[in-house]
């Protein structure tokens, strides 16, 4: 397991991307890549277009222009289903769990892909179905252990304090098993020992399970600790791009976002 | 006895993903279930089956119906007695046209037709939500009567409309009594509850939950919305359209489109308001409290000499009351009631 932590090759690359909602440009002409087993983080100030650049990336909107080369295969743009079904998995920035169902069922959902019973199978609950559901129990609970939320396994989620409930969305979206997970301001709005707990969670996700974790965050500390390195957005173009170091030292990025310091 | 779950550990996921995981719920719906299959059969009366037991466990099944579509998978459907209405109807062709069709099938059949036109008329569903939704689905209701009221192949050319529903025979036996008849609609209504409950706990009834609280997150882990959607309608209607051939074999005695009209399709969806949105147990309450509220209210304006044209209004006005109190209240129903009196329970008497 601990191999996993080596910088493949690249894994997701997009090329040229731009994207409009009617004359407001949210993207434009963005390339960048993501090497497998990275942490990559986008940053920018407010309205840059980082939540809409992985909208792109796992098809939840479709680019006007450019390219999305995902595991060899290039694609004018990502469809959702297939995004899931190649292992992109991600969490949001307002959380978007089920908040009528339990923490349990919410990180069941998050298996959907690898159950293969048909509803009549499950009506009966009988064979294959039964089977599938125990099995895919089992992987929830090493995820609820990984993540720490045993005490809560069967609470609605509506319940649930802000940070648990973030720490819940990363669980559905481990669920799935993914290659890669992008995670859109998973410490906003927390306080500095949550911060702590869910920075150890993302570094444990990419050193255990290798995923390669393309990642959206304002505190500053955290991303240049934790990523390998960073893309700058900032009114939707691409103003630097590179390690931690050099991010921070470009001038165009303390112009735009950093500040100096 | 008291009622909690202390000392009932888990130790596989086997046992804790039980239809019913805590040990009284078992003992209780035994309790029910032979209340229902061996006591009431050899104690209640006539008018007891064919008024109260056998019209409640019918509506049960099409308030599951209705709760499917909207309580779980959060699609507002106002044609409910349509549904039933192909269900009863196509069971009723399904029976005059061939020969030595067996009753049960053809109950299956008139749910299969009733689930493909729950599909037609859920594709509106895939563009709308809310309230435009409903109001799509208020023609099929109109859509579905009137079409089986101006075709004569529906109605087998029957002058009046109104048709006598075939006798029902299972395997050489009669069902001919309220009795018997109340017996079949408790088996079919139990199998197709627990399929129900089933349902809602595995993978599909997710689905249907995750589309309903958070459509694009549910589209991002990989549910396929179109299919989710339509899926629900389907067995939704199929419950509506199983339901509805009840409700004219078993009930009314007659096929005719009028009993499936849109007083129908609301009194349905206030069974479901009030039970329960989202819960199969909810569907039972809510549709015991609805059956039972006019009989009671006749008792009430009987015992206290008003006169009987009170009744019907009376009926209009407490019903009217309880959807709003309910609304405003326990927008969860009768089934949340209950939980939270479990909830209660679990800790009492020492609430600290």
């Amino acid at each position: 397991m601990s191999t996993a932590r080596r910088i493949g090759d690249v894994i997701l690359k997009v090329d040229h991307i731009s994207l409009s909602f009617g004359g407001v440009k949210a993207l434009t002409d963005i390339s960048f890549d993501v090497r497998e087993h990275e942490i990559r983080a986008i940053i920018g100030p407010n309205g840059a277009g980082k939540s809409s650049m992985l909208n792109v990336i796992n098809g939840v909107y479709t680019p006007q222009q450019g390219s999305i080369t995902f595991r060899g295969r290039e694609r004018r743009d990502m469809d959702t289903y297939e995004a899931a079904a190649h292992g992109i998995a991600r969490t949001f920035q307002n959380i978007a769990l089920f908040s009528g169902m339990s923490v349990l069922d919410n990180i069941m959902t998050g298996r959907n892909l690898k159950i293969k019973s048909n509803f009549l199978e499950q009506a009966i609950w009988f064979g294959r179905a039964r089977r599938e559901e125990i099995e895919n129990r089992r992987v929830v609970e090493e995820i609820i252990d990984f993540l720490q939320l045993q005490h809560v396994r069967k609470t609605p989620v509506a319940r649930l304090p802000y940070g648990i409930k973030k720490r819940v969305e990363l669980a559905r979206a481990l669920a799935a098993e993914p290659s890669m997970l992008l995670l859109d301001e998973p410490m906003a709005g927390m306080n500095v020992e949550e911060k702590q707990d869910m920075c150890r969670f993302v570094l444990d996700t990419n050193d255990q399970f290798g995923t390669t974790i393309v990642l959206i965050e304002h505190d500053m500390g955290v991303v240049m600790d934790i990523s390998d390195r960073v893309v700058v957005l900032d009114y939707g173009k691409k103003i630097g791009d590179g390690t931690p170091e050099q991010v921070r030292s470009d001038p165009e990025v303390i112009k735009a976002y950093l500040g100096a310091h | 006895m008291i009622y909690r779950e202390a000392g009932q550990f888990k130790t596989s996921y086997v046992t804790d993903a039980q239809i019913f995981p805590i040990a009284q719920d078992r003992i209780g719906i035994a309790l029910m279930l032979l209340v229902a299959f061996v006591v009431i059969p050899r104690t209640a009366t006539p008018y007891f089956f064919s008024a109260i037991m056998t019209p409640f466990l019918i509506y049960a099944l099409a308030t599951i119906g209705l709760n499917i579509l909207t309580g779980y998978a959060g699609q507002l459907s106002l044609g409910t007695a349509a549904f039933m209405a192909v269900g009863a109807f196509a069971s009723y062709n399904f029976m005059a046209r061939i020969d030595g069709m067996p009753v049960l099938l053809a109950f299956i059949l008139g749910g299969i037709c009733a689930a493909l036109v729950g599909i037609v008329f859920g594709l509106p569903s895939l563009r709308i939500r809310g309230f435009y939704l409903a109001a799509s689905t208020l023609a099929t209701q109109f859509f579905v009567v009137w079409c089986l009221t101006k075709v004569p192949w529906f109605t087998n050319n029957s002058a009046s409309g109104v048709i006598t529903a075939q006798q029902i025979e299972i395997l050489g036996y009669r069902f001919d009594t309220p009795q018997s008849k109340y017996l079949l609609v408790l088996v079919i209504v139990t199998v197709m509850a627990l399929m129900a409950k089933n349902l809602v706990r595995s993978t599909t009834g997710r689905a249907w939950m995750a589309i309903r609280d958070m459509d694009v997150a549910a589209e991002v882990i990989g549910f396929r919305i179109v299919h989710t959607k339509l899926t629900a309608f389907a067995i939704s209607s199929f419950y509506c359209g199983v339901a509805g051939a009840l409700y004219a074999y078993c009930y009314l005695g007659t096929v005719e489109p009028e009993a499936y009209n849109l007083d129908v399709s609301f009194r349905i969806l206030f069974m479901v308001l009030i039970g329960g949105v989202g819960s199969i147990l909810g569907s039972f309450l809510g549709a015991g409290f609805i059956v039972l509220i006019p009989i009671a209210l006749s008792y009430l304006v009987h015992f206290t000499g008003l006169s009987n044209s009170v009744t019907s209004n009376l009926e209009l006005m407490v019903f009217g009351a309880l959807i709003i109190f309910f609304l405003i209240v326990e927008p969860h129903g009768l089934a949340r009631l209950w939980q939270i009196g479990k909830e209660k329970l679990r800790l009492w008497p020492f609430p600290h």
